[in-house]
C-alpha cells in the first residue's frame, strides 16, 4: 500500500460507487418521504365563523348550540357538525364552550350529573367543569373546557376557532 | 465509526461470508461493457429490476392516499397527484414506471434470447422468466384500473370482455375478475388485492427464483 494520505484505488472506487449510488437512491427516495410526510407540513385551514343566532337568546342559563362547518380531510369534503353550550353573563359577555372533555375526549353535558345541576359533566369518568367551563380540581379533567372564539357582528353571534380556556380549576 | 459497528456485529455474527457469497465474485469479461461496449446488453436485467423496486416503493407510497373505492377512487389520485407535495413525481414514477418496466423486461429477454442463454442447464430460468413476464402484465392491467377514471373504466371493460370470449371458460373467468355482475365497486377493491397484495407476493417469489439460480448457475459464457 502507498503513502497514508495518498487513497487506493480500492478505496477511491467504492467512494465514487458509494456517492453514484447515496445519489439515485436519494433522488428516488427523497420526493416519496416529502410525499409521505406532507400533512405534517400543510397549514391548516383557518376557518371562517359561522352565525348561530342572536345574542339575546342566550342568557346565565348555559344552551346548546349546532352549527355546521365545512370540513375538508384530504379529498374528501363534508359539513360536519360542531356543538357549543353558550352562557351571557349579567355583562353581556358571551362565552361559547366546547362540548369535548379535556379528559379523553368524550362529549360533556350540562347539568347531567349526579346531584350537580350546575355543572357541566363528563359520563366516561365522572369528569366535571363549573358554569365557565373550570374544571373540578379532583376529577379526571386537567385542563378547562376549550372556548370558541366569539364575535357579535350586525346582531348576531359568530362562533369561531376553538382556543384553550385560560381558567384554572377550581375547587367543587 | 461505521466500521467499528460493523465490527462489532461481525464478531458476535460473522457477517463477512454471507455477503461476500453475494456479491464478491468476478464480472467475467464477456459481460463488462468496460471492455466490450456492447454488453452493455447484460445491464437490462439488473434495470428491470432496479425499476420493480421503484414501482414497489412508489407503490406503497401510493397507498397512503389512494383508497380502493368506487366513490373516492378518482377524487383520492386527483388530490394526491395536485394537492400533496411532489405527488405528481410519485405517480409519475408509479405511472412511467409501469411501462418501463415492460420495457425493459422486453429487452432483457431479447438478450437472453440472442444470446442462447435459454439452453441447457439454464431451461428453468427461462421458464420462470416467462411466469414473471405474466405477473407483470398482470400488475400492469389491475393497476390500470385503479385511478377510476375513463380510460381504466373502458380499458378493463375491454380486458374483461376478452376474457369472456374464451370458449368455455370465459363467462366464469369474467365474474371472477369483476367479482359481480357489472363492473363496478366489487371489481375495484378485487382489482386493488390483486395489484398490491397478491401480485407483487408473486412477483418477490418468482424474482428470488430467478436469482438464486443466476447465482448457482452463474451468467452463460460468452458468444
Ligand atoms: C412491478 C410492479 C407494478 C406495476 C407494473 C404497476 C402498474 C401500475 C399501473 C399501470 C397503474 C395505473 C397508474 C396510472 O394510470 O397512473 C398503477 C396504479 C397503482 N399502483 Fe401499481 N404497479 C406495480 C406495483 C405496485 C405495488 C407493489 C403497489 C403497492 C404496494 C402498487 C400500488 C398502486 C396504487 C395504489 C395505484 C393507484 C394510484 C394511481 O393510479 O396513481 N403498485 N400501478
Ligand atoms: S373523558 Fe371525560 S372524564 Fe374521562
Amino acid at each position: 500500500m502507498g503513502d497514508k494520505r495518498e487513497i487506493s484505488r480500492r478505496t477511491f472506487l467504492n467512494y465514487a460507487l458509494m456517492g453514484t449510488g447515496g445519489f439515485l437512491a436519494a433522488g428516488m427516495i427523497t420526493p416519496m418521504i416529502r410525499f409521505a410526510v406532507d400533512p405534517l407540513l400543510q397549514g391548516h385551514a383557518g376557518g371562517d365563523k359561522v352565525a348561530v343566532g342572536s345574542p339575546d337568546e342566550f342568557s346565565a342559563v348555559p344552551k346548546r348550540v349546532e352549527f355546521k362547518v365545512h370540513t375538508k380531510d384530504g379529498w374528501y369534503e363534508s359539513e360536519s357538525t360542531l356543538t357549543a353550550w353558550v352562557t351571557k353573563n349579567d355583562k353581556g359577555e358571551i362565552l361559547a364552550l366546547s362540548p369535548i372533555c379535556k379528559h379523553l375526549g368524550c362529549t360533556v353535558d350540562w347539568g347531567t350529573g349526579p346531584g350537580q345541576p350546575n355543572e357541566y359533566f363528563c359520563p366516561c369518568h365522572m369528569g366535571r367543569y363549573s358554569i365557565n367551563g373550570e374544571h373540578i380540581l379532583g376529577t379526571p379533567p386537567t385542563a378547562s373546557l376549550d372556548e370558541y372564539e366569539t364575535e357579535v357582528k350586525e346582531g348576531k353571534l359568530y362562533l369561531g376557532k376553538v382556543k384553550a380556556n385560560p381558567r384554572p380549576g377550581v375547587n367543587g | 465509526m461505521m466500521q467499528k459497528m460493523y465490527d462489532w456485529v461481525d464478531e458476535r455474527l460473522n457477517i463477512t461470508p454471507m455477503w461476500r457469497d453475494l456479491a464478491d465474485h468476478e464480472v467475467p469479461e464477456h459481460v463488462n461493457p468496460a471492455h466490450h461496449f456492447s454488453a452493455f446488453v447484460y445491464c437490462f436485467g439488473g434495470l428491470t429490476f432496479f425499476i420493480t423496486v421503484i414501482q414497489i416503493l412508489s407503490g406503497m407510497f401510493l397507498t397512503m392516499y389512494y383508497v380502493p373505492d368506487v366513490i373516492n377512487a378518482y377524487e383520492s389520485v386527483k388530490y394526491l397527484q395536485n394537492e400533496v407535495a411532489f405527488g405528481v413525481i410519485v405517480r409519475g414514477m408509479h405511472h412511467w414506471g409501469a411501462s418501463l418496466v415492460i420495457v425493459m423486461m422486453f429487452l432483457h429477454t431479447l438478450r437472453v434470447f440472442f444470446t442462447g442463454s435459454y439452453k441447457k442447464p439454464r431451461e428453468l430460468n427461462w421458464v420462470v422468466g416467462v411466469l414473471i413476464f405474466f405477473v407483470m402484465l398482470g400488475l400492469g392491467f389491475t393497476g390500470y384500473l385503479l385511478p377510476w377514471d375513463n380510460t381504466a373504466y373502458f380499458a378493463t371493460k375491454v380486458g374483461v370482455q376478452i376474457a369472456d370470449s374464451v370458449p368455455f371458460i370465459g363467462p366464469y373467468v369474467k365474474t371472477l375478475l369483476t367479482g359481480g355482475d357489472i363492473l363496478g365497486a366489487q371489481t375495484l377493491t378485487r382489482f386493488f388485492a390483486i395489484h398490491v397484495f397478491f401480485l407483487p407476493g408473486a412477483l418477490l417469489g418468482l424474482l428470488g427464483a430467478h436469482f438464486v439460480m443466476i447465482r448457482s448457475q452463474g451468467i452463460s459464457g460468452p458468444l
